[in-house]
């Protein structure tokens, strides 16, 4: 008698278990969703895009909308993940789509200017400080698969709080 | 009021179940079909255009190997396409492909067609069909980078009669 109380207390304590776990798990997949979906969150960092966005750090919001409906166009900021190295993620501004001719000036390569025309499937990065960043005019124009996300807004610093772009 | 209550049950049940599947399959495995007959003989055997759809593969696809993008030579992956063929939809760089990686970041290869050498660029691969008659690869569309890599392929899962795991190397074997 007293084995089968015990059994049933256990049982409802394994419910309630089972129950939370599901609850969480709920919760992390409508994360993930959410994250990989809609529009996620970045902490972004370093000189290669220093007027508009800060050396120090600053938290970007990107949604992974227009990159799956192809409606990205020179001038929007995107996350872009490296070709170089595929752990890596970076803040890019597209120059030119597939099509496009580029013309393109890498202080570090001599005074010339070059144009390239940018191949099917492909789109042309560059970082807006074109003294240290490291983009197309260094890796070539990267595939249009390795965009993550079209970034919209600054969340952080204070002061730059609102949309990005135009 | 009844029915109002349990189709919001149910659509509630679904969306959820559907999270959970997607978010499965986006981070662990999951399992996508073949397409073609450019990875024959390891995937799609005998694939003839008459009867192409019964008689393909459906495959496992681990995702784990996405944390790191750790492959070893041989491993076969699923990409998402870099090239857009022609008469195709403009989401082509959506569709995905299945090769097998033969060389790695900063190794030396030796390309078959047109006997060159040459030095695969850091964070990029290698990738070719082991059909290298009816194969759309590295042969014609370069290097790609790593980043494109969705998961590795790692078992047969249908039809029953070929289920197994894929092995590390190319029926043929390749010299390296």
């Amino acid at each position: 008698m007293r084995l089968l109380s015990n059994l049933g207390q256990w049982r409802s304590v394994a419910k309630e278990v089972v129950d939370r776990t599901m609850i969480a798990v709920k919760f992390l997949c409508f994360l993930h969703v959410t994250n990989n979906y809609v529009c996620t969150a970045t902490h972004v960092y370093g000189p290669s895009m220093l007027p508009t966005l800060n050396l120090t750090g600053d938290v970007l919001i990107a949604e992974r909308v227009s990159p799956r409906l192809g409606k990205l166009g020179p001038g929007d900021l995107v996350l872009v993940r490296s070709p170089v190295n595929p752990n890596r993620i970076v803040t890019k501004r597209i120059v030119g789509r597939e099509g496009d001719r580029v013309t393109y000036y890498d202080p570090r390569h001599g005074d010339i200017a070059q144009t390239a025309v940018v191949p099917k499937g492909h789109v042309w990065i560059q970082g807006d400080n074109i003294y240290v960043s490291c983009d197309s005019r260094h890796f070539g124009p990267v595939p249009y698969g390795l965009i993550e996300g079209k970034v919209f807004f600054r969340a952080w610093p204070p002061d730059g709080f609102g949309r990005l772009g135009y | 009021m009844g029915t109002g209550s349990f189709l919001w049950n149910f659509t509630k049940k679904f969306i959820t179940f559907g999270v959970i599947t997607v978010t499965v399959s986006d981070r662990y495995v999951t399992i996508v079909p073949v397409r073609g007959g450019s990875m024959s003989p390891t995937l799609n055997p005998k694939t003839s255009s008459s009867f192409g759809k019964i008689s393909d593969d459906y495959v496992l696809v681990e995702k784990f190997c996405l944390e790191k993008y750790k492959f070893s030579r041989g491993d076969v992956v699923v990409f998402r396409g870099i090239i857009q063929k022609r008469n195709c939809s403009p989401m082509n760089h959506k569709e995905t492909h299945i090769k097998r990686i033969v060389a790695l970041p900063e190794e030396w290869f030796g390309a078959h067609r047109n006997y060159d050498v040459l030095k695969i660029p850091e964070g990029h691969c290698w990738v070719q069909g082991d059909n290298a008659a009816s194969s759309m690869d590295s042969n014609s569309f370069g290097p790609i980078p790593l980043g494109l890599v969705r998961g590795r392929v790692t078992h047969v899962v249908w039809p029953p009669q070929r289920i197994g795991a894929v092995k590390k190397t190319s029926p043929e074997g390749f010299s390296s």
